[in-house]
């Protein structure tokens, strides 16, 4: 069996580094294997959270050569492995140790967004009608699996940290589910430009690359989200409009 | 726990990643300004825009305002422009185009990347420390892209009538007969190139549809928010054809105007 060389982030900011650990790998083998089998082997004191090893569960993201990645889903084969493949923390969120950090943040983020408000009922019984069509749109943002990706390679969070003013892409793309969703009447679109920080988003697209899902966040939810705030804070012409339509 | 307790700040260019990420950025910078600096250079010409014997417009005079070819809607230069300013009809024009593209969301993404470092790449370290976003001025500026659109749109019609125009010839009897160039094709590649990067805009995805939750009751507005939506898909790669045939249409019209290339015509 061929030997690769990793080198795993051991210990926390300020007291860590670094530090290469070589185990056998084979074939079908993702970053995770590998990891178990060092901590198996040679170290078992190393912290690294992980569950499905399916890609679904969303909990075992990190940060490998450089991209984040979630390790169950990143093959060996992929990967240069004639010099050390690296695995680092995310690096937005603060180090716990070795390769675990706390996403709380998220979770409180998350609360702070207005809750989904559905128009009153369509039928009698309390039940509604909604076309396919017209929630096609938002099914795509429910594939996210919350593995905050999308948030550690976000430059906002990640090198300016601008987490109490941004809430990242993955919670814009939790409004835009919210926001455009067929029955939802919740406006959302005053917290979007003052405290959720949407203009701070610029459009670099990494969200969208790193994303296991394969969520079009930029295009698809961010965008769209600018866009109905252009409409509501910085259109004149349509804000003339509608003080035309109003009034008629 | 502290947000700050994550892993430090890299410093500009550091990165863990293996891969050439500066290969992109780089090239970006390289067909940004290559553009920038040709497209101002022609603008400052004034001169071989257009070919005598054919109806050949470079896209860069189009609509040609104000100017002394035949093209000209309103006569020669105006009274009123400025006479210590330097003049090419292109002036009037090209702020239309240039804005839209200056504001459009793929290419705000490409150049604060490729130009600013904003980041320089994913998960690459930036120069700066400081960051407004697109929150506070200049960059809230724009959220003005929309208008630019409106306008571009209405470019495209005037460029398509520039293509229809571009199939008749002189005759050499003062009289025009019908034709098509090797240009009239450039012409019309770039006009198609141009319509399908303007109407797969995010702003315009938005507004024809985006904007409504619901568009199952109105099959029009689906249909064009489909259309849109499916255009927009590529809308990275239609600005770059696009980009690189506005470039090449003006080069093809400049050159058989001066004489350099001769324009073949087809039938």
């Amino acid at each position: 069996m061929a030997k690769a060389t990793f080198r795993i982030w051991r210990g926390t900011k300020e007291n860590g580094a670094p530090k290469d650990y070589t185990t056998e790998v084979g074939e079908g083998m993702v970053v995770l294997d590998a990891v178990h089998q060092i901590q198996a082997e040679s170290a078992g004191d190393m912290a690294v959270r992980w569950n499905c090893k399916a890609g679904k569960c969303g909990s075992c993201s990190a940060e490998i050569n450089g991209n984040p990645r979630l390790m169950c889903m990143t093959r060996l084969s992929d990967l240069p492995l004639d010099e050390p493949v690296t695995v680092e923390p995310m690096r937005a969120f603060p180090l716990i140790k070795d390769l675990v950090t706390d996403v709380s943040w998220n979770f409180d983020v998350k609360k702070k967004i207005k809750k989904f408000k559905p128009r009153k009922p369509d039928a009698a019984d309390g039940t509604w009608r909604i076309a396919q069509e017209d929630v096609e749109r938002v099914q795509e943002f429910r594939k996210c699996i919350e593995c905050f990706l999308c948030q550690d390679v976000c430059h906002v969070l990640r090198e300016h940290h601008k987490h109490n003013e941004f809430i990242g892409p993955r919670f814009l793309t939790y409004v835009a589910a919210l926001e455009m969703h067929p029955l939802d009447v919740e406006d959302r679109l005053e917290d979007l430009k003052s405290k959720d920080g949407i203009g701070y988003c610029n459009i670099t697209k990494c969200c969208t690359k790193v994303c296991p899902e394969g969520i079009t966040i930029t295009d698809n939810a961010i965008i769209p989200l600018k866009e109905r705030v252009v409409d509501r804070f910085y259109d004149p012409l349509k804000k003339l409009f509608s003080v035309f339509t109003k009034s008629s | 726990m502290a947000l700050t307790d994550a892993l430090t700040r890299r410093g500009f260019g550091q990165t863990s990643r293996r891969d050439a990420w500066w290969v992109t950025p780089l090239f970006v910078f390289l067909g940004f300004a290559t553009f920038i600096v040709y497209s101002t250079w022609a603008a400052f010409q004034g001169d071989h825009y257009w070919v005598a014997g054919t109806n050949y417009l470079s896209p860069f005079y189009s609509p040609e305002l104000f100017g002394d070819s035949p093209h000209s809607l309103f006569g020669p230069k105006p009274g009123w422009f400025p006479s210590w300013a330097p003049w090419s009809p292109a002036f009037l024009i090209l702020w239309a185009p240039g804005g839209f593209r200056f504001t459009c969301y793929y290419y705000r993404g490409a150049y604060y990347k490729a130009f600013w470092g904003d980041p320089p790449s994913c998960s690459v370290g930036e120069p700066r420390n400081q960051y407004l976003g697109e929150n506070s001025l200049p960059l809230v500026l724009q959220n003005i892209h929309r208008y630019f659109m409106y306008i571009a749109v209405v470019f495209i019609g005037l460029l398509a009538w520039d293509v229809w125009k571009a199939m008749w010839f002189s005759d050499g009897n003062g009289g025009e007969v019908f034709g098509i160039g090797l240009g009239t094709v450039i012409l019309l590649v770039n006009v198609v190139l141009l319509g399908s990067y303007t109407f797969g805009c995010h702003s315009l995805r938005h507004l024809i549809g985006g904007n409504k939750d619901c568009l199952s009751a109105m099959p029009a507005r689906l249909a064009a928010y489909k259309c849109v939506g499916c255009l927009n898909k590529k809308h990275m790669n239609f600005a770059w054809l696009s980009l690189f045939s506005v470039g090449f249409s003006d080069v093809y019209v400049r050159l058989c105007s001066m004489g350099i290339w001769s324009d073949w015509r087809i039938f």
